[in-house]
């Protein structure tokens, strides 16, 4: 075996609950089924988190919450000589649009919308699969998983974004810019989604996919 | 199978795998799931070491200077990273400058510190200070949190919006704290949770 490439061949593979060993996640070291805590990081051990998927669902709620509100109120407020100007998520992506900075525009798109509706909806149906696999195709299953872990710290993009026009162009006499309330609520909803992501519990994705390369 | 020193489990998929030496500039990656396991490289901890010092120094450097500048006509504005964080301290807006300098300050360094605990001695073939394994597990766990990269995309992103407002230009602390970014990428490709841990088995047993 070279570990080279994932294969269908390679799907299976003895785990450590087959051999009735509970692996360590923080630091890869084993212990016999049943050890709770880790002899060479003194971390937590688990063989598969048995909370885990409430955690997940209890996160994704509280974040599909809060990503309402971060839609719905302006998450800039300008003010320019006497005039002020609300922007939301989307009246700045199209506000950048009407610029000509398509690049960018396309980015914070990016970033603020399709990363975390993407998000919820890949949290939601994984959760959903590993309760219950039917004739999914096991590798996009698991690259799907390693997408959702790696992206969604990006959203926050747009978070540091407002901090630092706020923080430039405040003491600025042509522009105040504040930042708006729908900010909190977008940063919220991306530590929430990624606590949810985190909460996963990737070897029971594993369990699944070796069940369904097993029909 | 015996719980053994050799014996290592992927955290990603759980699969078994027996590692021994590793051969030097080889990789041991997952037979199921691709995730690299080891890394055979002596001197990976020395390197991980010189670059986190070297991120950390450039971290204290970049905080307080300014990384943006923002002129018009008469008036100037600058911004530091420490500018930025504090940038929603009035009001209801205060827990998210919190927030902020946590992912862009407290976190990043934070996780410096906690690597250097750990493996500084190591890298001189001294004995780990105390607590070396509990700031070692911590600076993995810390690890999705520490947003310096992110807040870069996002001065780019900043730039463009202001650009037909003001004339703006980079600081010196712009381009410190991308070079930050990128020894931070480079130091985690030379880390591989097996290799360090075991690193610091055999610099305790000694
Ligand atoms: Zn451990
Ligand atoms: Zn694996």
């Amino acid at each position: 075996m070279d570990g080279t490439g994932h294969g269908a061949e390679n799907l299976k593979a003895l785990t450590a609950l087959d051999a009735g060993l509970v692996g360590c996640r923080h630091c890869t070291r084993v212990a016999p089924l049943g050890a709770t805590i880790c002899t060479r990081c003194g971390g937590a051990l688990e063989s598969r988190d048995r909370t885990s998927m409430q955690r997940v669902w209890a996160w994704w709620l509280v974040g599909l919450l809060f990503f309402i509100p971060a839609n719905l109120y302006p998450m800039l407020i300008t003010q320019t000589v006497g005039r002020a100007s609300e922007a939301t998520i989307v009246g700045g992506v199209i506000e950048l649009a009407q610029h000509g900075a398509y690049g960018v525009a396309g980015i914070v798109f990016f970033a603020s919308i399709i990363i975390p509706v993407g998000k919820f909806i890949a949290i939601g149906y994984l959760a959903l699969i590993v309760r219950k696999p039917h004739g999914h195709k096991p590798k996009s299953l698991l690259h799907l998983f390693e997408v959702v872990e790696w992206i969604g710290r990006w959203s926050m993009i747009d978070v540091f974004v407002v901090a630092i026009l706020v923080a430039l162009v405040q003491f600025n006499l042509l522009a105040t810019i504040n930042p708006g309330i729908a900010a909190v609520c977008f940063a919220l909803s991306v530590v929430f989604t990624m606590l949810s992501a985190l909460s996963f519990d990737s070897r029971r994705i594993w369990d699944q996919i070796e069940t369904i390369a097993d029909e | 199978m015996e719980a053994g020193d050799d014996l290592v489990c992927c955290p990603v998929c759980d699969a078994l795998h027996r590692v021994g030496e590793v051969d030097d500039d080889t990789r041991v990656r997952c037979i199921r799931c691709n995730t690299v396991i080891a890394v055979g490289r002596p001197e990976a901890i020395l390197r991980i070491v010189v670059l986190a010092s070297t991120a950390l120094i450039l971290m204290t450097i970049v905080v307080f200077y300014p990384f943006l500048e923002l002129r018009n006509g008469i008036f100037t504005s600058k911004a530091s990273v420490f500018q930025t964080v504090m940038s929603f301290s009035e009001g209801v807006m205060a827990p998210l400058s919190i927030a902020v300098a946590f992912f862009v300050i407290v976190l990043p360094v934070a996780r410096l510190m906690a690597l250097l605990w750990a493996l500084f001695p190591l890298s001189i073939g001294a004995k780990p200070l105390r607590g070396a394994r509990t700031m070692l597990r911590w600076a993995e766990i810390l690890k999705p949190w520490a947003m310096a990269e992110i807040f870069m995309v996002g001065v780019a992103v900043a730039l463009i919006k202001l650009a037909d407002l003001a004339t703006l230009s980079m600081g010196p602390a712009f381009w410190s704290f991308a070079a930050i970014v990128f020894i931070t990428a480079l130091k985690d490709t030379q880390m591989s949770k097996h290799s360090i841990w075991t690193a610091l088995d055999t610099a305790q047993r000694t």
